[in-house]
């Protein structure tokens, strides 16, 4: 069977779902244009019109409020937003509008509005173009936060997403466009249902990562294996509200963990993880301190050198877990 | 989509293509303003070869073309003024006289760089001539020169603040917000709007219903002009008169200069193929050359020819190509600059 990439999977979910739900319609900076969002929407104009699929003025403000008021009249609208960083104009609507909506007006007012951001970095591009900040989102009650880190994911997650009665922001990463796999055809999935993953089983350390960085931890486990190092993998896919469950059995099985992050470390998403760990699972079936591997607390930087220094690398999972698992060269301490 | 043609001959890439109508006295900044424009343009033509041949990795907007912009607003101001850009600056750093090694060791990411390599092309700061930053998320230095204008006004020497940006920028709340404020304030900002017709791949047929931006700053009390932005005289005098108001009595002013981006929006290509009417549209545009026209003028009153022109050029491009190599030789920033410079250092 044929393999499809992340950018073409997200495609496939906007084909799907323009195609089998007329009352989605997607608007946003960058839709008509063959650069903005990657190989992600290329041509959708074309084939579902410019009334479905609408290039905007830079108004990220106004765009996604808009969004969420043909939300609350029956439409599903999926706001693009080509960067993270230029979300955050739009962020009463989406944190203080969007997220409180259905709460505040006694629980029954239905939502349906998804907001695509787009983790986008590297290349030099400093401070102002690579935030990624799921972690502030996910800080949100009544805002679902769903990061996809392989193709079939990007896909369904998208639709799960749009076909969602809550706000939810899906998060797609640019450097995973280009992975690729068998995804097989559309899959409707109720997002309520769908939580963290295992993707990997292992005894001797818990990997958990979500989007760009739970690939970085199946990279790494792979890596690991070769030297004898058994990984859980744990791909976390749905960040708010999050569901620590199946972290927290794993961790008692292996007795170690590792968080990888994309995001800062304080108050970031990997102290999450590590808090829900300290908190439920009993010291006596810990083996090592639990760690997080997460940017560095700083900006991005535009100079190479530091840009360098600054993500976080495959080799820096692979030294952090060995680091955790005791292990020192190629054999056990 | 239809749109009203408010700029009238301005946005019609066929006018305008005449030598510039040189004032009949104080010429003599003419000749210096032209040297500025062609060190903007060799800069960039530089810097997008660099960018080409994958020396400068960081995203570089360049603002060939749109040159007289800075160049004519420059004129007046004074380094205690505080001058705002956006993602498109190197123009208004070097109109301002910022200096060559810094800007390409700042795109190279070099520690002495105008922002110490920690910001690259699209965040550019140059305090010694007024510049306090550029950056590359629309709009957002709008409200912050508001602010400086505000600051000036409190210390009540005369200084003004300028906030460059693009006609895109004109689609943000705070571009309302911040016009509204320094016209209820009276703040002396001048607003500089540059514009192109594009923002990215949209002409702004596709994303206002008129097609000049001006009447923004009308509706917010805010006296407005319209100029040829490829007409380095006519930014010139309007921001003279402006700026020369704005110092004895605060208050804010919105110049639109229209003009036209001869690269693509990011990059050194042409971008034909994206916009609307850009293919077509191009070519006629490079007639309405800032450069070439001031230039012909100089020549027809005989303060130029070709000879001088060719000196400057040489000249210029020797700078470009020795700020450069210097540049590359210099180091990059340390790596602990990956930490310490993101506070203050306690005392
Ligand atoms: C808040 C925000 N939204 C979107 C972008 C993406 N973007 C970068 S430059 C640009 C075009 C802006 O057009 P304009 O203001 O006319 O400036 P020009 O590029 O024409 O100089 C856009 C949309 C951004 N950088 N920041
Ligand atoms: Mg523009």
């Amino acid at each position: 069977m044929a393999l499809t990439s992340y950018g073409v999977a997200i495609r496939e979910g906007f084909e799907h779902l323009l195609s089998y739900h007329p009352k989605v319609f997607t608007i946003g900076q960058g839709l008509w244009s063959p650069w903005y969002v990657g190989n992600t929407m290329t041509d959708l104009e074309q084939q579902f019109g410019k009334a479905r699929v609408i290039d905007t003025p830079v108004s990220e403000l106004a765009t996604t409020g808009a969004a969420l008021g043909a939300a609350l009249c029956g439409y599903r609208p999926i706001v693009i937003h080509p960067r993270v960083d230029f979300m955050l104009l739009a962020v009463d609507q989406l944190v203080t509008q969007a997220a409180k909506w259905r709460y505040m007006f006694g629980g029954d007012v239905a939502v349906p509005l998804t907001v695509r951001a787009i983790i986008n970095r590297g290349g030099e591009q400093g401070a102002q173009h690579s935030q990624a900040l799921h972690s502030w989102f996910a800080h949100i009650p009544g805002l679902r936060v769903v990061m996809p880190a392989s193709a079939r994911d990007a896909r369904d997650l998208l639709i799960a997403s749009v076909l969602c009665d809550d706000p939810v922001l899906y998060v797609d990463d640019r450097w995973l466009y280009g992975i690729e796999e068998e995804i097989g055809p559309p899959v409707e999935l109720d997002l309520a249902w769908e939580g963290p993953k295992l993707t990997r089983s292992g005894g001797d350390l818990t990997l958990v990562g979500a989007g760009h960085s739970a690939w970085l931890c199946s990279e790494a486990a792979r890596a690991l294996a070769e030297d004898g190092v058994s990984c859980d993998v744990i791909d976390v896919r749905v960040l708010n509200p999050f569901d620590a469950t199946l972290i927290l059995d794993s961790v008692k099985r292996t007795g170690r963990l590792l968080a990888v992050d994309g995001d800062w470390a304080t108050c970031g998403f990997a102290a999450e993880i590590l808090a829900r760990v300290a908190e439920e699972v009993p010291p006596s079936l810990l083996r090592a301190p639990s760690r997080r591997l997460t940017l560095p607390d700083a900006p991005a930087p535009t100079s190479g050198p530091l840009e360098r220094s600054y993500y976080t690398t495959v080799g820096d999972v692979i030294a952090a877990a060995r680091q955790i698992a005791g292990v020192r060269g190629d054999s056990w301490e | 989509m239809e749109i009203s043609a408010d700029l009238g001959t301005l946005a019609d890439s066929r006018q305008h293509h005449a030598p510039l109508e040189l004032p009949k006295q104080n010429r003599s900044w003419l000749p210096g303003a032209l040297r500025r424009m062609v060190l903007i343009r060799t800069a960039e033509d530089h810097i997008g070869q660099m960018v080409t041949a994958g020396k400068i990795r960081c995203p570089c907007h360049l603002a060939i073309g749109q040159e007289a912009v800075a160049v004519g607003v420059s004129k007046s101001l004074r380094p205690t003024d505080r001058i705002f850009g956006a993602h498109r600056s190197h123009s208004h750093y070097l109109a301002l006289g910022g200096s060559l090694r810094a800007l390409m060791a700042e795109v190279l990411g070099k520690d002495t760089g105008a922002s110490r390599g920690m910001g690259g092309s699209m965040h550019l700061i140059d305090l010694e001539h007024g510049l306090r930053g550029t950056v590359p998320i629309v709009g957002s230095t709008i409200p912050i020169a508001t602010g400086a204008a505000l600051a000036a006004k409190m210390d009540g020497k005369g200084d003004i603040a300028v906030s460059y940006f693009g006609d895109g920028a004109t689609e943000e709340g705070v571009f309302h917000e911040s016009m509204n404020l320094a016209a209820t304030l009276r703040l002396p900002v001048l607003f500089v709007c540059e514009n192109n017709l594009f923002s990215s791949h949209l002409h702004i047929s596709l994303r206002q219903p008129r097609d000049s931006v001006a009447r923004y700053a009308t509706a917010h009390d805010i006296p407005a002009v319209r100029v040829d932005g490829n007409d380095v005289v006519a930014v010139a005098s309007a921001a003279d008169e402006a700026i020369e108001r704005m110092r004895r009595e605060p208050g804010p002013f919105f110049i639109e200069a229209v003009t036209y981006r001869w690269r693509g929006h990011v990059g050194p290509r042409d971008d034909e193929d994206v916009g609307v009417r850009r293919k077509d549209d191009l070519v006629v545009w490079r007639k309405r050359d800032p450069v070439q026209r001031l230039y012909e003028a100089l020549r027809e009153a005989g303060d130029a020819d070709s000879a001088s022109l060719e000196l400057i050029e040489r000249e210029v491009l020797a700078e470009v190509a020795f700020a450069w190599a210097q540049a590359e030789q210099d180091p990059f920033p340390p790596p602990e600059s990956l930490l310490s410079r993101v506070y203050g250092r306690p005392s």
